[in-house]
């Protein structure tokens, strides 16, 4: 890689095996020590799973764009012309997932408004009940 | 302007005091062959068919109120009914990301062995990481299989049921004692609840995994992920009666509908990226064995082509497996 003499390359490939490996292993951890399969009854809290998570996982892809696919030894007009574009997909999780949610609160207060009969959005023979069989 | 008389010294004049920008042309600015960067700019594009599906994949999972838990659903493997016997959430798929992982580390080392003009490493290690990307398809074919035979998940199905209250299965007895008719037809035994002989809709079922063992009693909280009964032989689902804890008997949910459809859209949609890197790194790597490239005397830059797209295909994995089966 770079401009490393070839035996030094060869292991520096080998290193990024190893920290590969390794870095998954601990994403695989977390997920199971954190909801509790290998301690039983210890649990992490879930916000602190998904940070950890998602930062090792952008470790690892800036490992492979960086070291395996050479774009941190390319010159820095072509590197920035992949990776800014990019950054557009920041906004696209925002606005996405808020969206997603919203659409969550609104079914739920659709279903509500249906429930109390007050402000009904359709006729009360086609409710959606989202648990048809209340036995009560 | 200097004095000139020919137009061929006005056209050395012009080359040397205008055109000396990088963009005039006859160099290259960014210091890679036309092949190389189109690559780079294909791997952008795809990058964002990807992130659109995972994209979707998080707006529906936010749209909805539960989701199926990921190691609920991940949490078998080959050979597993041989040996242990016991669920092994996300193991199977960490052995797939490993396999990636070594088909990538193994194309780099193709890539190193084409700048010293070697072709018989070239061919060593294009043909280990063709393995590696065999074997991941492999993996994940045997996942897909399981998934839709023995699961019974499909595109318009999703049999990881969820749960927005928490509760108790309930076993035949406890059904019973409740009200509940017990009737049996085409092999099967059911529950139906007091009052009613609607059989279609209101048929209650106590629980049972898919390898048919008892799970009555079992308890869970709201937003668990269970398997809702499958039977193989006659491919029906089965939906169990369960008890909320303030008392009021239940039919248990499908999981969200589009659980399925989204798993093996993007999922098939790395697999079929597998699939062709495959047969892409096959048809380069006889075209070195040919000893084509060695004639073009440019350090074997097509197997550098194809590695980008070859770790561009592991690097989409690592974005797959973080959203599908660790978040």
């Amino acid at each position: 890689m770079g401009n490393l003499s070839y035996e030094d390359a060869k292991k520096a490939v080998f290193r990024g095996l190893i920290l590969l490996g390794i870095v998954t292993i601990i994403e695989v951890a977390i997920a199971l020590v954190g909801k509790g399969y290998i301690i039983p009854g210890f649990h992490l809290p879930w916000w602190l799973m998904y940070i950890a998570m998602i930062a090792l996982s952008l470790y690892k892809a800036y490992f492979i764009i960086g070291e395996f696919m050479h774009m941190r030894y390319e010159v820095k007009g072509l590197a920035m012309s992949v990776l800014l574009p990019t950054g557009l997909l920041i906004w696209a999780i925002i606005a996405f997932m808020q969206e997603g949610d919203s659409w969550k609160d609104r079914r739920e207060q659709i279903n509500e408004w249906n429930l109390d009969g007050t402000q009904g959005m359709i006729d009360s023979d086609k409710i959606y009940y989202l648990d048809e069989t209340n036995m009560g | 302007m200097a004095n000139h008389s020919t137009i061929e010294e006005d056209v050395q004049y012009i080359d040397n005091t205008v055109d000396q920008g990088a963009w005039s042309g006859g160099e290259r600015p960014f210091k890679a062959s036309y092949g190389k960067l189109m690559m780079w700019y294909f791997l952008l594009s795809d990058a964002f068919t990807f992130a659109g599906f995972l994209i979707a994949y998080g707006a529906l999972r936010f749209s909805s109120v539960t989701w199926p838990v990921p190691d609920a659903v991940f949490s078998t493997a080959p050979f597993n009914n041989l040996g242990l016997g016991i669920p092994l959430p996300l193991i199977f798929v960490t052995f797939m990301t490993f396999v990636l992982i070594f088909s990538s580390v193994t194309m780099v080392r193709a890539v190193q062995e084409g700048h010293r003009e070697n072709k018989n490493g070239v061919v060593f290690w294009m043909f280990l990481t063709i393995l590696g990307g065999a074997a991941f398809l492999g993996c994940q074919a045997w996942e897909w299989t399981n998934l839709i035979y023995t699961e019974g998940m499909t595109i318009t199905k999703d049999p990881f049921g969820t749960h927005i209250d928490s509760g108790t299965y309930m076993t035949a007895d406890e059904l019973k004692g409740a009200g509940f008719v017990e009737t049996k037809k085409d092999g099967a035994t059911y529950y139906l609840p007091p009052n009613t002989s609607d059989l279609e809709e209101n048929r209650f079922y106590t629980k049972k995994d898919h390898h048919g063992h008892d799970l009555t009693g079992t308890k869970f909280k709201p937003e668990d992920s269970f398997l809702v009964t499958y039977d193989h032989n006659t491919h029906h689902y089965e939906t169990s009666a369960y008890k909320t804890e303030d008392g009021k008997i239940r039919k248990e949910q499908f999981g969200p509908k589009a659980f399925g459809a989204l798993f093996f859209f993007i999922t098939g949609f790395h697999g079929f990226h597998v699939l062709s890197g495959v047969v892409f790194l096959l048809i380069i790597m006889l075209n070195v064995m040919s000893g084509l490239y060695v004639e073009r005397r440019n350090g074997y830059e097509m197997v550098e082509k194809i590695g980008l797209y070859w770790h561009f295909v592991d690097l989409v994995w690592v974005f797959v497996f973080l959203v599908f089966y660790l978040l």
